[in-house]
């Protein structure tokens, strides 16, 4: 049913759909909305069969759902920017283990200065730890990404992060139509942990390996990591034809002209500039090229959903023969250049590509569309620079207006 | 495309207009999107959220920089934020007050002759129905006054659905008392006696 | 037919095995089909006190679930002797995530038995000093107060030992270590630090708390099987004298641990629901320095100038028998 919801609202009701047996959370902002949701499901009984576990830190919710996941639990969690930095040690943890935990992670800055609002540089952050990284475009992406992310995490056995843009699409209200729990159930098969802790068939999980082991199982994790590139494309086809919308997958192609998500949409050409982003500023970006394209300008979008693992071959298919490239990266690799922008170098190395580095929304500044614009008509006419920052005001750091208006609940 | 800027205050229930009004722009037809703005909670801090119509899926995740209504849930912000902003000549600011249209532009400190002021007393009439300080409802039956996108059956559906019961009947009346104040002040009739007889012909329709 | 007399010193409280014992009051460990929980072929050092006693809380927790326990394991000397890739000295299913979250996995599995409707399966968290009252000690108090039905053993051998004898919170004033050098003013660890961890588990108002040491490993026993019998968080702290880190010779940790004891260092005492509702009685009080003088770590003490730490120590002792009363039986 399509209907307004919240972001948090929306995922809250996927998630609970998904009919996962332990959700444990710990507030920060901006994911607590789709915990307090989920908290709200298990007691009003549209969440049976879940325990709801409040635990005193982020760094034990990710621990109690390596326990859950491990006992055989279908499990889920959710969390941003510190948070996701306190629970890092376990959040490794999960993924060496091979624990299909799903958590949703409401992109947010890292401090200092501390700072509420939303860029990627917590994802970014753990971008090595074996964790799938599924990013949603909007709100109704994100909701169906997590029916998607269990379904691919519980076949890898490999824990999934649903990354969606704190605020732009936690607190923002769009037209969503959640996919209803008979047809998950249709789809989502039920969970069967490929190992777990049983009485019937103890196992032994979580041993030290030596000098003489590591290089292996990090090797094995290594090419089970190249195989998750298959399964979530696999998985987002299976979704696709069962719910008739595109969700996830491994790279969003788009339409040239109307810019509506297609996957059957031909690759760029020669003489195209690419804009490659990822999360919510590719809705700004298909506003902002839409009447380009009207207006004849060669350029063309495409969007990373899966940034881990990394889809190299998928995107240079959708870069084509396109050699003018524009990332519009929203975390920042300091003294280099954005963090995507890196990735994309290296998915591109040998083509001979200009890649500008387009570092936008650091710290929840808006991204204009105008902006936008300026920036790939600037790609087109050959004066962007490798490293620019969207919209950097010069002379220092500027104190907001007085009585600057930012206050939400 | 449509778009609509909400002003309040912390705790008015400002981020919840705003979702409020995406939901009746739906059922009345339209593509929606509500955008709060966010920042540390402060009761009493002036609030912005937006909101956006359109007849095909809406992209764009930016604020609303050009909004052509804007909704102002109390009248001292009128001082201290710039409410006339953005707006482009045919825009509409809708300002709850006590007060007149010239009130507002002395207020604000803004001439703006090409942007239409809309005046109700959307708190008193909140006040009289509901009891609490929280005037989205009679709002939106201001802006479904001068303004096809959304209606006012659309605005009660969305209250009555959202809060079943008491609250969602008292919305109802104050939207549909809101709707009719500005309607008479446009058509140089009586408002506050519309406003008695809108909601006087609810209860009717009820009985 | 002549009466054979056995001398039966051994019967009581300071008994180990009990074969002399009648069938039903013998130990698990005198059993032939005990579970040998944590089985043979691990790498625990000669003399390890903390193997000793996670093999009877194992054996008699497993005893008492039926065969159906589970048990998480915090990061330390215990999990790194027991489980090197690709062997496992473990019997039951058993996990080692990491240092500090042993309490927050064991709830994760206890939730997630509950969201399967398995309440005949009982989870164990174990861990060491370190893993419990420094670095795991917000899991550790997390867990309490959210009363998740988790057992957790604290084997404290008063320090860091796996990393090679650093000092931790559980560490006792004056105890040398690698990061509390036995030098300068005030040698050792230094007075007024460290944390009692079965007050702040009493202070939680679980609805167990048990303190017990190798010296006595059928009360160690039965405190498991009184604590196994129960739901919610309980918590048990073992004293495990560790020869490596304390300097002793391996034959000494049962000594030590009774003359931790009798001394009254080392408060053996149970707690229900915040109070507590017995202590061990010391039997035959003995001067601290019996628990002191075997260990390098205190060697300073009994130079020159070491007096006033022993007396610190003696303090701390009559402090011990005064607030827990271990000279009087339970009333």
């Amino acid at each position: 049913m399509r209907e307004v919801l919240e972001g948090s609202q929306a995922v809250a009701m996927a998630v609970a759909r998904c009919r996962p047996g332990v959700v444990c959370a710990y507030p920060i902002s901006p994911q607590t909305h789709i915990v307090e949701a989920l908290s709200r499901m298990s007691r009003t009984g549209e969440l049976t069969d879940c325990e709801y576990v409040n635990v005193e830190s982020e760094f034990s919710a990710m621990s109690v759902s390596i326990g859950s996941s491990a006992a055989g639990s279908r499990t889920y969690t959710a969390t941003a920017s510190q948070g996701l930095l306190y629970m890092a040690e376990a959040v490794y943890n999960a993924a060496g283990m091979g624990l299909p935990i799903v958590m949703t992670v409401a992109n947010r800055a890292i401090g200092a200065p501390i700072n509420i609002w939303n860029d990627h540089s917590d994802s970014m952050a753990m971008r090595d730890a074996g964790w799938l990284q599924l990013f949603a475009m909007d709100n109704q992406e994100a909701a169906d990404l997590h029916v998607i992310a269990f379904a691919v995490a519980e076949e890898l056995g490999m824990p999934a992060m649903v990354c969606m843009d704190g605020f732009v699409l936690t607190h923002a209200s769009d037209v969503v139509d959640v996919p209803s729990a008979e047809d998950i159930d249709a789809f989502l098969p039920p969970f069967r942990p490929l190992q777990s802790l049983d009485v019937e068939n103890p196992a032994t999980i979580g041993t030290m390996a030596g000098p003489e082991s590591f290089t292996e199982t990090k090797y094995l994790q290594h090419m089970r990591f190249l195989d998750a590139a298959d399964v979530i494309a696999s998985w987002s086809a299976r979704f696709a034809e069962r719910f008739g919308r595109e969700a996830g997958g491994l790279v969003a192609r788009f339409d040239p002209d109307t810019l509506d998500r297609s996957a059957t949409a031909p690759p760029a050409k020669w003489d195209d500039v690419t804009v490659i982003a990822m999360g919510s500023v590719l809705g700004t970006l298909q506003a902002a090229i839409e009447p380009m394209r009207a207006a004849g300008a060669h350029v063309r979008l495409v969007g990373i959903s899966a940034f881990r693992p990394f889809p190299t071959q998928a995107l240079r298919d959708a870069v084509g023969a396109s050699r003018n490239i524009v990332v519009v990266d929203r975390a920042l690799e300091l003294g280099a250049q954005g963090v995507l922008t890196s990735c994309v170098g290296g998915a591109l190395v040998g083509t001979g590509s200009r890649i500008h580095s387009v570092v936008a929304g650091l710290g929840g500044r808006p991204i204009l569309a105008s902006s936008l614009t300026a920036v790939i008509q600037r790609a087109i006419d050959g004066d962007l620079r490798r490293l620019e920052f969207l919209d950097l005001k010069e002379g220092g750091v500027p104190a907001p207006s007085l009585g600057a208006t930012e206050v939400s609940r | 495309m449509r778009q609509v800027r909400v002003h309040g205050r912390g705790g008015q229930g400002v981020v919840t207009a705003a979702e409020m009004l995406a939901r009746t722009g739906f059922m009345a037809g339209h593509e929606a999107q509500a955008i709060p703005s966010f920042g540390s909670e402060r009761t009493g801090a002036p609030v912005i959220a937006y909101c956006r119509f359109d007849d095909r899926p809406l992209r764009t995740r930016e604020p609303v920089l050009h909004p052509d209504v804007v909704l102002v849930q109390d009248p001292t912000l009128l001082v201290s934020e710039r409410v006339f902003d953005g707006v482009p000549d045919g825009g509409v600011v809708i300002v709850n007050t006590e007060g007149d249209a010239d009130d507002v532009r002395t207020q604000a400190g803004v001439d703006r002759p090409g942007v239409d002021v809309i005046t109700v007393p959307a708190m008193r009439i909140t006040m009289e129905h509901l009891g609490t300080p929280r005037p989205s409802a009679a709002m939106s039956g201001a802006y479904a006054a001068v303004s096809d996108d959304i209606t006012l059956e659309a605005i009660q559906a969305v209250y009555r659905t959202r809060f079943p019961g008491r609250v969602g009947e008292a919305n109802a009346r104050a939207a549909a008392a809101a709707r009719a104040h500005v309607a008479a002040q446009l058509a140089g009739e009586d408002p506050e006696q519309a406003a008695a007889a809108a909601v006087d012909a609810m209860e009717v329709s009820h009985a | 037919m002549t009466t054979v007399h056995i001398p039966f010193m051994q019967t009581g409280t300071l008994a180990v095995g009990g074969r002399l014992l009648d069938l039903e009051e013998r130990s698990v460990q005198s059993q032939a089909d005990r579970p040998s929980s944590l089985t043979k072929g691990h790498r625990a050092c000669q003399g390890c006190a903390e193997a000793l006693a996670a093999r009877w809380v194992m054996d008699t927790a497993v005893e008492e679930s039926g065969g159906k326990l589970i048990v998480a394991n915090a990061t330390g000397c215990l999990e790194v002797f027991s489980t090197l890739y690709p062997e496992s000295a473990w019997k039951p299913p058993w996990i080692h995530s990491l240092f500090a979250n042993a309490a927050a996995v064991a709830t994760g599995i206890a939730s997630a038995l509950r969201a399967q409707g398995r309440d005949d399966v009982r989870v164990l968290a174990q861990g060491g000093d370190g893993g419990t009252v420094d670095i795991g000690l917000a899991a550790v108090s997390g867990m309490f107060e959210r009363n998740d039905d988790v057992l957790y053993v604290c084997y404290d051998n008063q320090g860091y030992m796996n990393t090679g004898v650093q000092r931790s919170s559980a560490t006792p004033p004056t105890a040398r270590t690698a990061t509390t050098p036995a030098v300068g003013k005030a040698p050792g660890a230094p007075y007024g630090q460290g944390k009692s961890m079965p007050k702040i588990a009493m202070a939680h108002e679980i609805p167990y708390v048990a303190t017990a040491t190798v010296a006595d490993l059928r009360d160690l026993e039965s405190k498991v099987r009184t604590a196994m019998s129960m739901h919610g968080a309980r918590y048990l702290h073992v004293l495990v004298p560790c020869p490596v880190g304390w300097g002793t010779s391996a034959a000494q940790s049962i000594a030590l641990s009774r003359a931790a004891v009798e001394s009254g260092i080392f408060p053996v005492l149970e707690a229900r629901d915040g109070e507590i509702v017995a202590t061990h009685p010391i039997r035959e009080r003995v001067d601290v320095e019996e628990y002191l003088r075997p260990q390098a770590r205190f060697a300073h003490l009994f130079k020159p100038g070491g007096e006033e730490g022993l007396e610190r120590w003696r303090a701390l002792a009559e402090a011990n028998i005064r607030r827990f009363r271990l000279t009087e039986a339970t009333p």
